[in-house]
């Protein structure tokens, strides 16, 4: 039995929808329930699924639908009361009493000081409210995803001309004067100055300077196209770098990005070189290649950010320090194996960073092991399936395939609990290897979501006679909002290796699989 | 590579005009930010033919 309600002329934002939806879903006596916007999409979507009816197919995207099957009458009423109170709640609260413009120029009549616009609408119309505010002199960020190529090249060309910042599309994270934009950390003031093509990247190197006593100037984002594909040609990249190569605040730059297109790298460098700054680079999955002029190249993105701190404090960089000495890291991997259990081999690597899980695999890959994953460009490392492991896996479950219609996994923990529950299940699972992004944007509490289903996977493996090795990084710092202490204590006492950054933690992974493997050859 | 508005930028107060995620405005107000939360919704009802219109007339 269903029921379905429209709602007309009613706007919301994306994640509050999905959020919504799993509230519903939640509720006692559902079996499946959807709050969404009318979009051609879902329509679509609510068809499949056999909740598209009357009223509901002929609403357009300004009109709500509340969908809702259930077991009984009153599942339903409760479920749509629920339903009802969750929005009346969202209007209630944030909303404050504030007067909301519909336009640009409105908003503009409001604080006609604005210099920023930062926006996250629907990827279909992201470019055009872009295009307005280029127009209106506005430096842009563009959070959305699902922008073309072409609409990049034409905002970036536009935005160059215009001498403005064009951050995006499809960038999650930036920090200009100090204030952290989308998903972002709380970090230290400092001199130096970042220009990245990767979001996790970009937050993870920021908090591993902020801990090492550095501080940042300037982080920019540029959204992960802008070097790796050739038509963008590194617009926003170029020009990051030269707006820090003026910044008298930033006396370091670091860049970062995913694999960057050969000619783009070609230019980025040498733009480096024009800086007369000392400049650190960090291509993830690349191995370093020493020294160019001023421009050094670190082998991970913890040595990125050491590299730079040093650098900032104009001293030499000597190799980062592991937190724990050899032997430590090899007592705790010895400790980790003695009780598994003999058909356990696998890694299993799930990620809500993507930048992080590429630097996962990276560091197994040079381990000599063969890491499978969802995002994988070689076809014969390409999971046949996202949502299953095989052999050594290494899931970004930040992809679109994990996306489109669910939370991301920063936002809401519950695909990767289910993925850690399933991996429990298989009885060849020998070790979990997480990331826990702090920060805003992300969940107010990661890590207790990710303790509790580490400790039921624990359990279940113990209940078999093995032993369930779990290996976590935190990407935050202390000034995050969610309280970096406790969410590490959570962890570590649902029986998890919590270590400083991702590359210790992927090192640390990589020694536990080894002696692994070497105990049973 | 003129990027002079970039480093004026660099040097004042952040002003925030926030489209979409309520989220991110809450975060901003929470930084101190003056931020103005537009109430977004799809332009022309969300219909593409007539969007695509409008978009001609803009440019």
């Amino acid at each position: 039995m269903k029921k379905i309600l429209v709602r007309k002329n009613a706007y919301y934002d994306s994640v509050f929808l999905m959020l919504a939806t799993k509230a519903l879903k939640q509720q006692p006596g559902i079996q499946e329930a959807a709050v969404a916007m009318a979009t051609e999409v879902n329509l679509g979507l609510l068809k499949e699924i056999g909740l598209l009816s009357g009223e509901a197919e002929s609403a357009g995207p300004n009109d709500l639908i509340i969908a809702v099957q259930g077991e009984s009458v009153d599942a339903l009423e409760e479920a749509c009361r629920k339903a009802q109170e969750v929005l009346k709640e969202k209007s209630r609260g944030k909303g404050e009493s504030e007067y909301r413009p519909v336009s640009l120029a409105g908003a503009l009549k409001i604080l006609p000081e604005a210099n920023l616009a930062v926006i996250s609408v629907p990827g279909i119309y992201a470019a055009r409210e872009a295009k307005r505010a280029l127009h209106q002199g506005l430096h842009v960020m563009i959070f959305s995803d699902h922008v073309s190529v072409e609409e990049e090249v034409e905002l970036k060309e536009m935005a160059r001309q215009k001498g403005l910042l064009m951050m995006g599309p499809d960038c999650g994270t930036a920090i200009l004067n100090g204030k952290p934009l989308c998903f972002a950390n709380v970090v230290r003031r400092g001199s130096i100055g970042l220009a990245a093509a990767s979001g996790s990247g970009l937050q993870e190197v920021c908090c591993c300077i902020d801990r090492m006593g550095g501080g940042i100037s300037q982080a920019i984002g540029t959204g992960g196209r802008d070097l790796q594909d050739s038509r963008v040609r590194g617009r926003m990249m170029l020009m990051g770098i030269e707006a820090l190569k003026h910044d008298p605040e930033t006396r370091v730059i670091v860049v970062l990005s995913k694999p960057p297109a050969e000619e783009v790298a070609a230019a980025v460098l040498s733009k480096l070189e024009d800086t007369r700054k000392p400049c650190v680079v960090h291509f993830v999955g690349l191995k370093p290649s020493g020294r160019r002029g001023p421009v050094l190249f670190s082998g991970n993105m913890e040595e990125a950010a050491a590299m730079a701190v040093a650098l900032a404090k104009g001293e030499e960089y000597h190799r980062a320090r592991f937190s724990f000495s050899e032997t430590e890291v090899s007592q705790m991997a010895e400790a980790e194996v003695k009780t598994m259990a003999s058909e356990q081999r696998y890694v299993r690597g799930l990620f809500a960073g993507g930048t992080l899980a590429l630097e996962a695999m990276a560091v197994f890959e040079e381990g000599g092991f063969r890491v499978l994953s969802n995002v994988r460009k070689e076809p014969s490392r390409l999971l046949q399936s996202p949502h299953r492991s095989e052999g050594h896996t290494i899931v970004d479950m930040g992809d679109d395939v994990f996306t489109l219609e669910r939370p991301h996994p920063m936002i809401d923990p519950s695909q990767r609990e289910e993925r850690i529950a399933s991996e429990a299940a298989d009885p060849e699972t020998a070790l979990l290897l997480l990331d826990a992004v702090l920060g805003y944007g992300a969940h107010e509490d990661p890590c207790g979501a990710l303790a509790e289903s580490v400790g039921k996977a624990k359990a279940r493996v113990a209940e078999r006679g093995g032993y369930l090795s779990v290996i976590a990084s935190l990407t935050g710092t202390e000034k995050d909002f969610q309280n970096m202490a406790e969410q590490k204590r959570k962890l570590e006492s649902a029986g998890c290796l919590v270590m400083p950054s991702n590359y210790q933690a992927s090192v640390l992974a990589l020694q536990v699989m080894r002696h692994l493997a070497s105990g049973r050859s | 590579m003129d990027v002079k508005k970039i480093n004026e930028l660099f040097g004042k107060e952040l002003v925030v005009v926030n489209m979409g995620l309520d989220a991110f405005a809450d975060n901003l107000h929470q930084e101190g930010v003056k931020v103005v939360r537009m109430d977004w919704r799809p332009p022309a009802g969300g219909d593409k033919r007539l969007i695509s219109l409008l978009g001609k007339l803009e440019s």
